[in-house]
């Protein structure tokens, strides 16, 4: 940076040295001065990155939002082999009551066999291994799985056929072809009653 | 050219405004305004102080409890809420069971799952208080044409906020024998109450607090009225910004952040300038 | 680029020195305001404003674009989400009351920024288009700031938008047309809300536009100074950074603490309570005020009562348009040759115990019940406003015999403590 506007001034070499921090070796005084500036300018630079933290944060959910997290679905009218399709957190909800035949045909499959592996067991409640609840998204891309709502398309294994890429879901709601990497989600739930559950 | 349509222009409208000016102070004059009760009779609110007041205030979660509970066993019967949530009362010091039981005592409209109709159900922590009425044209049916008003933001909007709202719960009282004797016309007529507290003096609501005891504090207070009063009021202070406290406690490190970076800031520009200053020349 | 003596932008490395070749802009904000850019050197503090006033925009479009992300503008709705933003938007409260006072505080800078330029009569030649386009943004600022208070949907957004597209009503034959047009109804509704929404949304972004050409325009002549002496040497300027942006950082720091202090601890204190009131069509406060920064505006509109000749609103609305308007003319009014007001005596008078006081009596009185007195005096200010503007500023530099004035800004600056050099008086507060 030029000297030339330093000339119009009383003490060029001081006040040139703290504007750009160019000249070297100007005289003594200079390391002090500069680190007040420094000093100044990283006040304002944190000030900057703490105003941002309110800025981001504003677009995360906001407390109407979080308080609605939870569902509650009376579980009692559902028959072997029907399935409804509840909401939480604004997304479907896939409640279904497996057939002893379907049980076993869950339970028949080889862990091997699965891209994510996993029993029918490890997917429900203990003591309710006909109740399978799981989150009706895709694990591919997000869409709404078939096969809740009697005569729709289950698929070739019987559970769920997400028509957007031809994902196949058993009965388990478990992957078993097509291009989605995991199983449907199993959401926290307990039981609060003997016939509601209460997901979240 | 400009300078004279200028001055024109401005002698233009001095003169017309100075016309009204005539005009106007002559009539106030020769026919000053009547004095109106309103104007002379009309107190401004009484002065009380709540641990929540100013800016190290914090809210006395004991006192915003009981102000719940009058709102619930008093006020609900008449006025909404309806900006504020059940799980708003976890505020007040009640843990989720407890704000659980709280919601569950109200009645909320809800559906029917079976039948789809219109029924009343139990709160729940995500319903909002309901309404004591339908609707509009029902509150205002039942309230001699008065809609009474939703009550989350009152100490907000009023002037005088809280205080206000004291004052107006306590302040009911026979209009005074002055009053009637310079304007008959100020006495409160049928369905109206006396409240010098009130901008116009008359109110449609009744007394709403009538007697000690009209409800029971769970911590033993004794509910006199100026008690109940006192507790609604914050209640209602909180109602109307539940963010009060957390806004004074962020406001204390934001400014001292603040001021801190202004004296360095003043210190850098103090000794950028410090070359430039003819202070610094011995001519 | 103004002075011969402003510094060349010279890359510091090879990265800036290709951006530099492809898009001059590293180039243009040096010039702008970096060290490329001369200032005079005894700028005093008044000069802060302009820049903070940028801040200040920039403050409302940052608050305002995350506000918009959850308001909903239906008149259904849209008290309700304010209350939401209030209630349950992760620090929605502090964002909400940011934007709210960030208007106001927008108005305080811009208003001393406007009586920086009245006193030391920035706006004469050779810089009229400077004060032409601030007056421009002056008048997208105030049309913003009401339109983004009818948004909450209070009971004052409701009933000032009625009153103020009443405004339009006195204008013969067409007016009630023209209101009923500007609201797309024959009261605020959905219609009126929306298009006060989307322009309220517009309309920073074409003030940030005009405020580009205000500086840009600001560039050719260079900054005006206190003694209102043009530069005439290199000595008489320091370059913008570091000099200015250190001084204007500072001058951040003392906004920001008293904008923080109001946001935090008053944040309701320039607003009204009725503004807490969910609109009504059937009931109308018993005091319609706008916002403090109209207030002035407001009692000019309230002061004419008397139909002479014209009916008394139409009167109001003319006068109230005019005192904004006729500050276009100022740099043909105005013609003294000496700019400053350090050294015109007379000039002196009038604006500290005039205009100032004149000011004052009007804002007080637009914000205040209507009463006989403050209508007398309201009236009284508006007559003395008009005469200062259209009749004493064009006629006092006839008469006026002014001060001497230093021989250049190094000289005011280097013998500020001896007096005499300079003549009797050069305190600006009389």
């Amino acid at each position: 940076m030029s000297e030339t506007s330093a000339s119009a001034v009383a003490d060029p070499n001081t006040h040139a040295a703290t504007a750009d921090g160019t000249t070297a070796g100007a005289p003594g005084g200079v390391r002090r001065r500069d680190f007040i500036d420094i000093a100044a300018l990283s006040a304002a630079g944190v000030g900057g990155l703490a105003v941002l933290y309110p800025l981001i944060s504003q677009m995360a959910p906001s407390e109407d939002v979080l308080a609605e997290s939870t569902t509650d679905v009376d579980v009692s009218a559902i028959e072997p082999g029907q399935a409804i399709k509840s909401v939480f957190r604004k997304q479907p909800l896939f409640i279904r009551r497996l057939t002893d035949a379907e049980i076993a045909e869950a339970n028949s499959v080889p862990l091997s066999a699965l891209r994510d592996p996993e029993t029918l067991s490890d997917r429900t409640l203990e003591g309710h291994l006909s109740l399978l609840v799981t989150m009706g998204v895709c694990t591919h891309l997000g869409c709404v799985p078939l096969g809740v709502t009697e005569g729709e398309n289950r698929g070739e294994f019987g559970g769920y056929f997400c028509p957007c890429h031809g994902s196949h879901y058993d009965v388990a709601g478990r992957i078993r072809k097509g291009p989605a990497p995991t199983n449907l989600v199993v959401p926290e739930y307990t039981f609060n009653t003997d016939t509601v559950i209460r997901v979240g | 050219m400009a300078r004279l349509i200028a001055i024109l222009v401005g002698l233009g409208f001095t003169l017309v405004v100075l016309i009204s000016f005539g005009v106007d102070t002559y009539t106030s004059i020769t026919e000053p305004a009547p004095e109106t009760a309103e104007h002379k009779f009309h107190l401004e609110p009484k002065a009380v102080s709540f641990p929540h007041d100013g800016v190290f205030g914090k809210w006395d979660t004991a006192q915003l409890q009981r102000g719940y509970v009058v709102y619930k066993e008093v006020c609900a019967a008449c006025h909404s809420m309806k900006f504020v949530a059940f799980r708003d009362l976890a505020d007040l010091g009640y843990t989720e069971p407890e704000v659980q039981a709280l919601a569950a005592e109200w009645q909320v409209p809800g559906v029917d799952p079976q039948t789809g109709e219109a029924v009343l159900r139990a709160g729940e922590p995500t319903d909002y208080f309901p309404s004591p009425y339908p609707n509009a044209v029902a509150a205002a049916a039942a309230n001699n044409n008065a809609i009474p008003p939703d009550l989350s933001l009152m100490a907000k909007a009023r002037h005088g906020g809280a205080e206000y709202i004291y004052s107006l719960l306590t302040g009911y009282q026979e209009p005074s024998e002055e009053l009637l004797a310079e304007f008959p016309e100020a006495a409160p007529g049928q369905g109206l109450y006396h409240n010098p507290y009130f901008p116009n003096l008359n109110l449609a609501m009744a007394p709403p607090l009538t007697a000690t005891g009209q409800v029971s504090y769970e911590d033993g207070t004794e509910a006199t009225i100026p008690q109940m009063a006192k507790d609604v009021s914050a209640f209602l202070s909180w109602t109307a910004e539940p963010t009060k406290v957390k806004r004074t406690q962020t406001g204390w490190p934001v400014l001292g952040f603040v001021l801190f970076a202004t004296i360095l800031a003043y210190l850098s520009k103090k000794q950028i300038w410090a070359a430039v200053k003819p202070a610094k020349r011995k001519d | 680029m103004s002075f011969a003596w402003a510094k060349q932008y010279e890359p510091s490395n090879g990265l800036m020195r290709w951006v530099d070749e492809k898009l001059p802009l590293p180039r243009l904000v040096y010039n702008a305001v970096g060290a490329g850019y001369p200032v005079p050197r005894n700028l005093n503090y008044m000069w802060n404003f302009g820049v903070l006033a940028g801040f200040a925009l920039v403050l409302q479009i940052v608050t305002g674009v995350i506000l918009a992300m959850h308001y909903a503008a239906n008149a259904e709705v849209a008290f309700a989400s304010v209350e939401h933003i209030m209630r349950d938007v992760n620090w929605g409260w502090m964002l909400r009351y940011a934007h709210a006072n960030g208007a106001s505080f927008f108005f305080v800078v811009i208003y001393l920024h406007i009586f920086r330029g009245l006193f030391y009569s920035s706006y004469k030649a050779p810089r009229e288009m400077i004060w032409l386009l601030g007056v421009v943004i002056f008048l997208l600022v105030m049309a913003t700031a009401f339109m983004g208070y009818v948004l909450p949907w209070g009971q004052m957004s409701f009933w000032g938008a009625k009153v103020i597209t009443g405004l339009f009503g006195a204008i013969p034959l067409v007016g009630e047309s023209i209101q009923v047009w500007l609201l797309g109804g024959f009261a605020p509704d959905n219609a009126a809300l929306n298009r006060f929404f989307s322009l309220h949304f517009l309309l920073p972004f074409v003030t940030a536009g005009v405020i580009i050409l205000h500086i840009w325009a600001l560039h050719i002549p260079g900054s005006s100074n206190p003694t209102g002496v043009e530069v005439k040497s290199e000595s008489d300027t320091v370059p913008f950074h570091p000099y200015y942006t250190a001084k204007d950082g500072f001058g951040l720091g003392i906004f920001l603490l008293i904008y923080f202090a109001v946001v935090f601890f008053l944040p309701n204190y320039l607003g009204h309570a009725d503004n807490y009131i969910e609109a009504n069509p059937l009931a109308t406060p018993a005091n319609i005020v706008p916002e403090w920064y109209f207030w002035p505006f407001y009692a000019i509109l309230r002061a004419f009562t008397f139909d002479f000749i014209l009916p008394a609103k139409l009167w109001g609305v003319l006068a109230m348009f005019a005192s904004i308007l006729l500050w276009f003319f100022l740099p043909w009014l105005d013609k003294s040759p000496v700019r400053s007001g350090h050294y015109r005596p007379l000039f002196r008078k009038f604006f500290w115990f005039g205009l100032i006081p004149c000011i004052l009596v009007l804002g007080y009185c637009g914000g205040a019940h209507l009463s006989p007195w403050t209508i007398a005096l309201s009236q009284l200010a508006t007559a003395y406003y008009f005469l200062h503007f259209l009749v004493i500023l064009p006629l006092i530099s006839s008469f006026e015999k002014t001060e001497p004035m230093p021989y250049s800004i190094t000289d005011a600056v280097l013998n500020a403590d001896k007096k005499p050099v300079l003549g009797e008086n050069t305190s600006p507060a009389v």
